[in-house]
């Protein structure tokens, strides 16, 4: 690397409250790879709960958060695709229905700055063997706002690869959403129920020690699956497989 | 509340003595627009073993064939921004191009009706057939037919309308409704067919073979032979269109089995009754569509047949001719500027192929003849957000995006379900506020500051302190919603927000 990069950690709601491991191994990760990491305190959230429930108003306060956090910031990096997703194509949609021209301009400067963690470190940092060691066997579902919001493609998978000691177990009906989509999961409850049901099934039949992704909200529902049907199968976000390292394997 | 389809067709059978005799199979006594909202509606089909089943060997197989034809065209995405292309470019000018269709089906010597909505065309449609001096007629699968209730308007004017196409006659005997726009039947299996069959086509017209078995071959014979007579008897016939050729004044029907080439040649008279946004302004158009729409649709690259005609060729098929222009709710659709992208829609049904939800309890739930993500993008703009049902439609999705990855026109079913989504939300603020409203506005105004969201965390950490476990089993009202199914993932006791600044202070230390 030529210069050192300073990164924002976009480090979304859910894992900021939820899974702050994910960030710390964000943060690692990144660290390790030469950037200089920072955490906008201004940051909140990217607001797709209000507006994917039809609440646009009250999802303004995140669009403006967002602004204000990481406009400084040349790389904003956040271990999520539908976040990163929701940042990139509802932000935009948000700040022109309030007519605001300068929010506008605002939002299309750092939605053009925003990376999904894969994206930076193949895309920017050029690196797909980010040193890694994890000796297990994991299966890895590629999250709908990931793969078809977000079009994260293959990214994940070229960096799994180089993870020394990992196996990576193939997962049937892959490309099917898991049923949680948001408030979708309680409004819609018995359907999204049938959906995780089936999306552990598959999980399960895999025989993988880790379910992996890249967004905790998804692994926080087949999660809390495998969990009611007491599957020993553990889940994890991929920075926390990134970040893992044989020295931390041996200590 | 429906739990077996089989027992419901059954009891419609039996009918009152006071009732008028009817013609034709009679379906569901419920108006789809009063069906429950779809969250509710799906506890009636969710847990039907049967129709799990068969939906979901329909939905992959067809999945499969559809994305393997697809993936042989080097230009598909060309295609679909062709498409896409044409009939925006179509609906922007579209009455210019309703006129000019006008105007070539006159001259080929066509008679052309125009209907503001379902009521209008039903009765335009009935005096046509009446003046005919005919208590029959015989059809070909229409999605504008059924969302006009054409069937039981005419069945209430003492007219039967009989369904030729293979699938669509499997509805109709099973007192039932379609559960897809392409497949009509794709909820049943061979044996419910054989039922269907066996039980009801004697009551019609020409019973099947007592020794029926449930081998589709002979299944298909047994339509043959009861549909042959109708055709031959039918003096009307009623069909939709695929598409409508603007400068030529030319009808097009893509089907497969062929009764719709019966239809459209045997009677003496045809009536089509299409929706304004089937039309395309050129015959050179249908090359684009036309290589999208079976691809799309039933996963083959051409479909077996393809009608076209130009309004009356003397001595030649049917000599009298007319077209339906049906609005029913399509140019308050094309005057919302992000909501008319649906009017682009083909009617391929790759969308509700692709659903993970429509995938898991079929077209019904969706209390509409457009069922799946274009069902629920279409079907409340269409009929206005007044029922239940169709305030509940925009949020039928888990916006996975399947549906939009497939779409041959490209409509953005997500983002005009997130924006539909809006317009159900923005007139229940007008209501009084709900249990959901007052957390969405709490949330809304904790996420406008990131230090509110920090004390948010804190008071999440200090949670999971108090209840000192990892995972919640059970939570009270809408919780429950997430643990009937699903254990629920403690906070820990620190948000990263915390450690950050625990890690900043030791390093500022160090």
């Amino acid at each position: 690397m030529t210069s050192k990069k300073t990164v924002a950690l976009f480090a979304i709601c859910m894992n900021d409250v939820m899974y702050p491991q994910t960030c710390e191994a964000t943060v690692a990760l990144l660290e390790r790879l030469g950037c200089e990491v920072v955490f906008p305190e201004e940051q909140t959230c990217c607001g797709q709960m209000f507006t994917n429930t039809g609440y646009h108003a009250e999802a303004l306060g995140s669009v403006r958060s967002y602004v204000k956090a990481f406009t400084a910031y040349d790389y904003i990096v956040g271990p999520s695709g539908s976040c990163v997703a929701s940042v990139r194509d509802q932000h935009p949609m948000l700040a022109a229905e309030t007519g605001d021209k300068v929010l506008m301009q605002a939002v299309a400067a750092v939605v053009a700055k925003t990376y999904e963690l894969t994206e930076f470190l193949i895309d920017v940092l050029g690196v797909e063997d980010v040193g890694a060691y994890f000796p297990h066997t994991v299966t890895f579902h590629p999250t709908c706002h990931a793969m078809r919001m977000a079009k994260i493609g293959d990214r994940p998978y070229r960096l799994l690869d180089k993870v020394e000691g990992l196996t990576l177990l193939p997962l049937a009906e892959y490309d099917q959403c898991c049923g949680f989509g948001g408030t979708f999961s309680v409004k819609n409850d018995v359907m999204s129920a049938a959906m995780v049901a089936d999306k552990a099934a598959e999980v399960i039949k895999t025989g993988a020690e880790y379910l992996v992704n890249v967004d905790n909200a998804c692994l926080m529902n087949i999660g809390g699956r495998l969990h009611r049907e007491g599957s020993a199968v553990k889940t994890i976000h991929l920075a926390e497989i990134l970040a893992s390292t044989r020295a931390q394997a041996g200590s | 509340m429906r739990t077996n389809e089989k027992s419901r067709a059954s009891a419609t059978l039996v009918t009152p003595a006071s009732a008028p005799v009817r013609r034709t199979p009679a379906p569901p006594a419920e108006r789809m627009i009063d069906a429950p909202p779809f969250p509710e509606n799906v506890k009636n089909y969710i847990n039907n073993e049967q129709l799990r089943a068969n939906m979901r060997h329909a939905t992959h197989t067809i999945r499969a064939k559809r994305s393997a034809v697809a993936a042989e065209l080097p230009n598909w995405e060309e295609l679909r921004t062709a498409a896409e292309d044409i009939k925006n470019h179509t609906a922007r000018h579209l009455d210019y191009y309703l006129e000019q269709l006008e105007a070539n089906l006159i001259k080929n010597g066509a008679q052309v009706h125009w209907a503001s909505d379902a009521a209008e065309a039903n009765r335009i449609v009935i005096a046509l057939v009446q003046a005919k001096g005919v208590d029959e007629v015989v059809k070909i699968k229409s999605m504008v037919t059924q969302e006009i209730e054409l069937n039981e308007a005419l069945e209430a004017a003492g007219i039967a309308a009989w369904e030729t196409d293979l699938a669509e006659l499997i509805v109709q005997l099973g007192h039932d409704r379609p559960s897809n726009i392409l497949v009509p039947a794709i909820h049943r299996n061979r044996d419910e067919v054989r039922e269907i069959f066996l039980r009801e086509m004697k009551l019609y017209g020409k019973a099947a073979p007592e020794d029926l078995d449930n081998d589709p071959k002979n299944l298909a014979a047994a339509a043959r032979l009861h549909l042959r007579e109708k055709f031959l008897r039918a003096k009307v016939a009623l069909s939709g269109s695929n598409f409508c050729v603007a400068d030529n004044g030319t009808l097009v029907i893509v089907e497969s089995e062929g009764n719709g080439r019966m239809c459209l040649t045997l009677p003496e008279t045809l009536i089509s009754v299409t929706g304004i946004e089937k039309l395309v302004p050129t015959i050179a158009d249908l090359e684009v569509v036309l290589q999208l729409l079976p691809r799309s649709s039933t996963g083959e690259r051409m479909n077996p047949y393809t009608s076209m005609w130009t309004g009356v060729t003397p001595g030649d098929g049917p000599q009298e001719v007319h077209v339906v222009l049906v609005d029913n709710g399509r140019s308050k659709v094309l005057a919302d500027t992000t909501g008319r992208e649906v009017l682009r829609c083909i009617r391929c049904a790759a969308c509700m192929h692709a659903c993970p939800i429509y995938e898991r309890v079929g077209g019904h739930p969706y209390g509409s003849v457009y069922p799946g993500p274009i069902g629920s993008a279409l079907t409340p703009q269409l009929r206005g957000f007044n029922s239940a049902i169709d305030k509940s439609l925009p949020f039928a999705c888990s916006l996975c995006g399947a549906c939009a990855e497939v779409c041959p026109v490209k409509i953005p079913l997500p983002d005009i379900l997130v924006y539909l989504r809006h317009r159900v939300v923005e007139e229940k603020k007008r209501g009084h506020l709900g249990l959901e409203q007052t957390l969405i506005g709490f949330f809304g105004w904790v996420m406008s500051k990131g230090r509110r969201f920090g004390r948010f965390g804190t008071m999440a950490g200090l949670a999971r302190r108090v209840l000192g476990k990892e995972y919640l089993r059970s939570l009270p009202s809408l919780g429950k919603r997430w643990t009937a199914s699903r254990d629920l993932r403690m906070p820990p006791k620190s948000s990263y927000r915390k450690l950050w600044k625990k890690r900043a202070r030791r390093k500022g230390g160090a």
